[in-house]
């Protein structure tokens, strides 16, 4: 007779690996085994999971049609089923996947709309935070504001792509309207955050997307403005910071003094 | 008789109520309807913010909670996931639930979270890691939890008890209480050929502080015997009615949720069925009534 661990082991291989036998021992009322009853759960972890990832990335899953969807979705939950029990949180490694997955290939901008979505389910669960007043920037002198540090909305992400598929997303979820794309056009960058109760998803440029990720990883204004004009030298800061403030990606600020010490800001 | 309804107290009255999901947010807090209680899938409440956090807190407010888990793996031979019983204590203390339950089932192992209720043997060794977990369960988060019964689609070769006994002594060794789920009845006494009338004489009702209702799916396995799966995509069925009825009349109203966790329906579809719960508990003179009317 089995122990219970030997016997949990060999159940769970044999639910994600439909090559492997069903264990032994497992009957149906007459006492024989039946392997159409140990098929309802290798069919219900599979369409379980599969369904999560129908939930998470619906555009990409309207860009392929439901059939390649849930093969592509099938052979993905077997090889990296999830690690937590919380569901929301599952899928973080599809987009990878889907760059990987030969059948794919021919669409080479799906993997980003994947990471458009996923960026998007990420902030929409992230911490509440409050923006700051739109007037709070406004109260630092202006030969101070080099030297702030921004906090950034912890539902912040960015999403880079050289293809354009914040619009070939936008076109494929809610009531959009998928329309003929000029890949010519370029790439398109994006920010993701959720201020309040609602996820903004906003094309951004380029050196936006610098700016903002250097303001992420600790960056002053300065340094921050610096990186975003060697990517370009067109980079606006006012009206970067106006965006960022506006759309409530902003959260706080610290004010670096010039002896070193940081002094927390009181919001204005 | 009148059912009891105290929205804003923390326990959760012997009345229909719904599965909370997130199509009828809007229309609930616009429209308030009059429902006993909602049930929420605490693992659907773990993310860190954003919008289910504010529609549960606002639906809070103003009706009691029953929190039920679906990813805790009380039986799976490894240890429990001391994050996960983290998770829930932080959202117990936060939404202050009056019922919370879990099943007799795995769900994890080295592979993974497997996302589904996997059946256990029923040993003395299962017996024996159940009630360890339920003990560790109910210690850590300081309060008794429902055990609720499977809808098992297999048997093992090497089960020693009956479902029912062992799940009267798990709940007999770790005082935990017991959530009878009656479409489970149905469908594990249909695909095992038990009697589930007997099913729900046998089991100890004495204990049941939860009953869930929910639509199974038919098919047929290897050899054409009835398979069913409990699927919670369609209305009840009316056999799971009657043994509902049957359950009452032995033990009286209790919370009585309408789970329909797939192929949501409109919203009043939903309410209509928690109505019938509640109308079945209203005219259904329970056994316990009927010998104190007698005295």
């Amino acid at each position: 007779m089995p122990q219970l661990a030997e016997r949990q082991r060999d159940f769970a291989a044999a639910v994600l690996d439909a090559a492997l036998p069903m264990p032994a021992g497992l009957v149906g009322p007459d006492g024989e085994p039946s392997l159409k009853r140990f098929a309802v759960y290798r069919n219900n972890v599979v369409a379980g999971l599969t369904e999560a990832l129908k939930d998470a990335f619906p555009a990409v899953r309207r860009i392929v049609g439901a059939e390649f969807f849930q093969a592509m979705a099938r052979a993905y939950v077997v090889i990296e089923p999830p690690r937590s029990p919380i569901l929301l949180d599952y899928g973080a490694g599809f987009p990878d996947f889907i760059r990987e997955f030969e059948p794919a290939a021919v669409l080479p901008y799906l993997a980003d709309v994947a990471r458009i979505e996923r960026a998007w389910t990420e902030s929409y669960h992230a911490p509440e935070a409050s923006p700051i007043d739109p007037g709070a920037l406004a109260a630092i002198a202006p030969e101070q504001l080099p030297m702030v540090r921004l906090q950034l909305h912890p539902s912040t992400r960015l999403v880079r792509s050289q293809f354009p598929a914040l619009t070939i997303w936008q076109m494929n979820v809610g009531d959009g309207v998928p329309a003929p794309v000029d890949f010519a056009d370029g790439g398109e960058d994006a920010l993701v955050v959720r201020p309040l109760a609602d996820v903004e998803v906003r094309s951004i440029s380029g050196s936006s997307l610098e700016f903002i990720q250097a303001l992420a990883g600790g960056a002053s204004v300065l340094a921050a403005m610096k990186v975003a004009l060697a990517a370009d030298c067109r980079f606006e800061l006012t009206a970067d910071l106006t965006d960022l403030m506006q759309v409530g990606a902003l959260v706080g600020y610290d004010l670096e003094q010039g002896n070193g010490a940081r002094e927390p800001a009181r919001p204005a | 008789m009148s059912l009891p309804s105290s929205p804003i107290t923390d326990s959760v009255p012997p009345r229909g109520g719904v599965g909370l999901k997130a199509e009828h947010y809007r229309t609930i807090i616009e429209t308030r309807p009059d429902i006993g209680f909602f049930e929420v899938h605490a693992e659907n409440y773990m993310g860190a913010g954003g919008p289910p956090h504010r529609y549960l807190s606002a639906i809070r407010e103003r009706y009691p909670l029953s929190l039920h888990g679906v990813g805790l793996s009380i039986g799976a031979d490894r240890p429990l996931d001391r994050d996960h019983l983290l998770r829930l204590k932080q959202l117990i203390e936060r939404y202050a639930p009056g019922l919370f339950s879990e099943h007799l089932a795995w769900s994890s192992h080295d592979s993974g979270f497997l996302n589904d209720l996997l059946p256990v043997p029923y040993t003395s060794g299962t017996l024996a890691r159940v009630v360890e977990h339920i003990d560790q369960v109910q210690s850590f988060l300081r309060r008794q939890i429902l055990l609720e019964n499977p809808s098992t689609y297999l048997a093992f070769t090497e089960s020693t008890y009956s479902e029912i006994d062992f799940i009267a002594e798990v709940a007999r060794r770790t005082e935990c209480g017991l959530l009878l789920d009656v479409n489970n009845v149905y469908v594990a006494s249909t695909n095992q050929q038990w009697d589930p009338v007997a099913y729900i004489d046998a089991y100890p009702l004495a204990l049941v502080q939860e009953i869930h209702l929910a639509g199974y799916t038919r098919e047929a396995d290897d050899k054409g015997r009835p398979l069913l799966i409990d699927t919670h995509n369609r209305p009840v069925d009316e056999i799971v009615w009657d043994l509902f009825a049957h359950a009452v009349r032995r033990i009286g109203p209790v919370p009585t949720l309408i789970e329909w966790d797939a192929d949501v329906p409109a919203w009043p579809t939903l309410k209509h069925e928690a109505e019938r719960a509640e109308a079945i508990m209203l005219v259904t003179q329970s056994e316990p009534k009927r010998h104190a009317a007698a005295c």
